[in-house]
C-alpha cells in the first residue's frame, strides 16, 4: 500500500451529493459499518465455537453440550477419567508428540536441501523436480494416503516390505507431506536474502560450498527453526494420513481420538481437554514460528507481520 | 560452473529420493491395484506389469460415478455441497478480506491474528466444537427454541450441518490468498478510475474485482481439493449415507470393506476429475497473466 493512497481520503470530499451508492462502493477509503460488522461476526463465528468447546473440558458433569458449572475434573481431579490420569489420553498425547518430534527432525533438513537445491538449480530436469516438490500440496490428502497404504501393505520389495504400519509407516506418511511446507517457507526466505550476500562472498574467494555453509546458511536459520516449529504444528494437526498408516491402538494420536469419540455419548469432557491441550502446543509452534520469521525478517520495508504470517500458510 | 551446477542438484537428491520412494512409486502402487486382479480372498493382486492390466475395476469406478451408478448420489452430493461452501465462503470470505484489506487501519494486524487463528486450530477440534453446539441439548437448539422453531435433528444425516461445517471448516483457507491478493492491489489505479468518471460500482467491477480475481480463484482451488478426499467432515457432523462425499465412498472401499481394487480405481477417478479442474485453473491463470503482461 503506498503512502499516497492511505492520505488521500483527506483531500477526496466525501460525496458532494447525496449518493446512490452504499457508503462502502461510493468511497472505497471511508470507513464502511457494514464491512466491518460482518468482518467481526465472522471472526466471532470462527472463534468462539472453539472457545466454547475448550470451556466445556471445566464442565462439571458429565455432559460436552450443557454447562454444569465449573470445576477442573476433566483435567486432574479425577484419579482414573481425567485427562492427565486416564492412559487413553496421555497414550495419546505422548505417541502424537513423538510422531512430531520424528516428522520435525527428518522433514526439516530433507526441505532445507531440496529448497536451496530448486533455487539454485537451473537446466534439465529442474521443472520436473518443483513439480514434484508441489504433488503433495495439490493432492487431496486422502489420495496420498491411499496410496501409501497400498504401497506399504501390497508391494513386496524392499524398502518397502521394511515399513510397518503404526510408528514407522506414520512418520513416513507425514515427512512426505512436511517437506513442501519446509520448502515454501525457505524459497520464500531465500528470495527475500537475494543474490549479494552469496555473490559478496564468493568475490571475496569463497567457494560455491564455502558461502553456502558460511554465509547462506546462517542466513537461513530462523526460517529453518520456523520451518521446524510449522512441521511440528503440521504433524501433530495431522488426521487422515496418520490414520491410515496407523496399526493398532498404541498407535493412536489426538486427532484420532477426537474422530472416534467425538460423536459418542459416553465421552466426557475430558476429550475436549485432550483437544485443548493439542490446540494450544499448535498454536506455540506456530506463533514461535511467527515471530522468529518477525523478527529476522529480512524483507525491504513494508509490513514483517503480514509476511511472516504468508510464509506460514504457505502462500505467496 | 559445471561443478556447482553438481552441487544445487545434489543438494536436492535425499529430497527428491524421499519424494520419488514415497510419492511417485505410491502412485504406481494405486494404478497397479486399480488395474490388477482379486484373489479368492477378496484380497486385491496387484498387476505391476503395464501390458497385464485389468480396466475392469476402474470402468466399474468410472460408471459407478456417473448416473444411474452406484456411487451416482456420492458424485451428486459432492458436487452440490462443494459448490455451495464455495459460493458460501465467497458470499462471505470476500467482503471480510476486503475490509481487512482496505480498511481495517489500525485493527488490521489484530484481526489478521484473528483470521489467522482458525487457520492453525485443528480442524477436528473445530468440528468437534460445532458438535457440542449442535447436540439436540446444544446452545444452538436452545436459541432456536427462544423463537419456538422447534428441535431440528442437526447431526444425523442433515446436509445442512454438512454444507455449514465445510464451510467453517475450509474458509479461513479461502480468505487468507484473497486477502493477499487484494491487499496487493495498488490503489492508485482504483483512484485513477475514479479520476476518468468510472461511478463507485464499476469501480470495484472493473478494477477491484478483475485485479482480485487470481486469488479468488487460487483460494477456491486451496479449498476444493482437500474437500473432495474429505470423508471426516461428513463421518462427524452426519454419520449418515444420505449426505456421503466421494471421499467417504473411498475411505468405505479402502479402509472398511474387502473391496481395495475398487477403491483404487475410485481414487484415479477423483484424481481425473481434480486434474481437469486443475488445468482449467492453469489455463485461466496463464490467460490473466498475459493479459496484464
Amino acid at each position: 500500500m503506498s503512502a499516497t493512497a492511505t492520505k488521500a481520503p483527506p483531500s477526496r470530499p466525501p460525496a458532494i451529493r447525496p449518493s446512490r451508492w452504499p457508503s462502502w462502493l461510493a468511497n472505497p477509503w471511508r470507513r464502511p459499518r457494514f464491512l466491518a460488522f460482518t468482518t467481526w461476526v465472522y471472526v466471532a463465528w470462527a472463534l468462539v465455537p472453539v472457545l466454547a468447546a475448550i470451556l466445556f473440558s471445566f464442565n462439571d458433569g458429565r455432559s460436552r453440550s450443557v454447562w454444569q458449572g465449573f470445576s477442573t475434573r476433566w483435567w486432574w481431579g479425577d484419579d482414573t477419567l481425567s485427562v492427565f490420569h486416564d492412559p487413553k489420553y496421555t497414550d495419546a498425547l505422548l505417541h502424537s508428540l513423538y510422531l512430531a518430534g520424528f516428522d520435525m527432525l527428518i522433514a526439516t533438513p530433507l526441505g532445507v536441501l531440496l529448497a536451496i537445491g530448486l533455487s539454485r538449480w537451473r537446466g534439465r530436469g529442474a521443472r520436473s523436480a518443483n513439480f514434484l516438490m508441489l504433488v503433495p500440496l495439490t493432492t487431496p490428502e486422502l489420495a496420498m494416503a491411499v496410496s501409501l497404504l497400498l504401497v506399504f501393505t501390497q508391494l513386496s520389495l524392499l524398502p518397502f516390505t521394511a515399513v510397518h504400519l503404526g510408528t514407522p509407516a506414520q512418520v513416513i506418511g507425514q515427512v512426505t507431506f512436511s517437506i513442501s511446507y519446509v520448502v515454501v517457507i525457505v524459497r520464500s526466505r531465500l528470495a527475500a536474502i537475494g543474490p549479494e550476500y552469496e555473490e559478496a562472498a564468493r568475490d571475496l574467494g569463497a567457494s560455491a560450498r564455502q558461502s553456502l555453509q558460511y554465509v547462506l546458511l546462517p542466513l537461513l536459520a530462523p526460517a529453518v527453526l520456523a520451518s521446524m516449529l510449522i512441521v511440528f504444528a503440521l504433524s501433530i494437526d495431522d488426521f487422515v494420513v496418520t490414520q491410515y498408516m496407523a496399526s493398532s491402538g498404541e498407535t493412536t494420536t489426538v486427532p484420532m481420538l477426537l474422530y472416534a469419540n467425538a460423536r459418542g455419548g459416553a465421552t466426557t469432557p475430558a476429550l475436549n481437554a485432550v483437544a485443548t491441550i493439542m490446540v494450544f502446543v499448535t498454536l506455540v509452534g506456530v506463533g514461535g514460528a511467527y515471530l522468529i520469521l518477525r523478527w529476522f525478517g529480512h524483507r525491504s520495508g513494508g509490513d514483517q507481520g503480514k509476511a511472516a504470517m504468508q510464509d506460514l500458510t504457505g502462500l505467496e | 560452473m559445471r561443478t556447482e551446477g553438481g552441487l544445487w542438484r545434489g543438494l536436492t537428491l535425499p529430497g527428491l529420493l524421499w519424494l520419488a520412494l514415497f510419492v511417485v512409486v505410491p502412485a504406481y502402487a494405486v494404478v497397479a491395484v486399480a488395474m490388477g486382479q482379486i484373489d479368492t480372498l477378496l484380497q486385491p493382486v496387484p498387476t505391476w506389469n503395464p501390458l497385464e492390466w485389468n480396466v475392469g475395476f476402474v470402468k466399474e469406478a468410472f460408471t459407478s460415478v456417473l448416473p444411474g451408478g452406484t456411487y451416482w448420489s456420492a458424485t451428486r452430493n459432492t458436487i452440490v455441497y462443494v459448490t455451495v461452501t464455495v459460493v458460501l465462503c465467497f458470499a462471505i470470505g470476500y467482503p471480510v478480506a476486503y475490509y481487512i484489506a482496505r480498511y481495517a487501519g489500525r485493527t488490521k494486524a489484530l484481526l489478521l491474528v484473528l483470521i489467522f487463528l482458525p487457520f492453525w486450530v485443528s480442524y477436528l477440534m473445530r468440528m468437534l466444537a460445532w458438535i457440542g453446539l449442535l447436540a439436540p441439548d446444544g446452545y444452538v437448539n436452545v436459541v432456536i427454541g427462544w423463537f419456538g422453531l422447534g428441535d431440528p435433528d442437526w447431526l444425523n444425516g442433515n446436509p445442512f450441518s454438512v454444507v455449514a461445517a465445510l464451510t467453517y471448516g475450509y474458509i479461513p483457507y479461502f480468505i487468507l490468498p484473497v486477502f493477499a491478493g487484494l491487499d496487493r492491489i495498488d490503489q492508485r489505479l482504483l483512484e485513477a478510475s475514479r479520476d476518468l468518471g468510472a461511478s463507485p460500482f464499476w469501480g470495484f467491477v472493473r478494477v477491484t474485482l478483475p485485479l482480485s480475481w487470481p486469488s479468488i480463484l487460487a483460494g477456491t482451488v486451496l479449498i476444493v481439493l482437500p474437500m473432495f478426499g474429505d470423508y471426516y467432515t461428513n463421518d462427524l457432523i452426519s454419520g449418515s449415507p444420505h449426505t456421503n462425499m466421494l471421499g467417504n465412498s473411498i475411505n468405505l472401499l479402502i479402509q472398511g470393506g474387502s473391496q481395495k481394487n475398487l477403491g483404487a480405481a475410485m481414487v484415479l477417478v477423483l484424481m481425473t476429475i481434480l486434474a481437469v479442474g486443475m488445468l482449467y485453473y492453469l489455463y485461466e491463470t496463464n490467460r490473466q497473466e498475459r493479459r496484464r503482461a
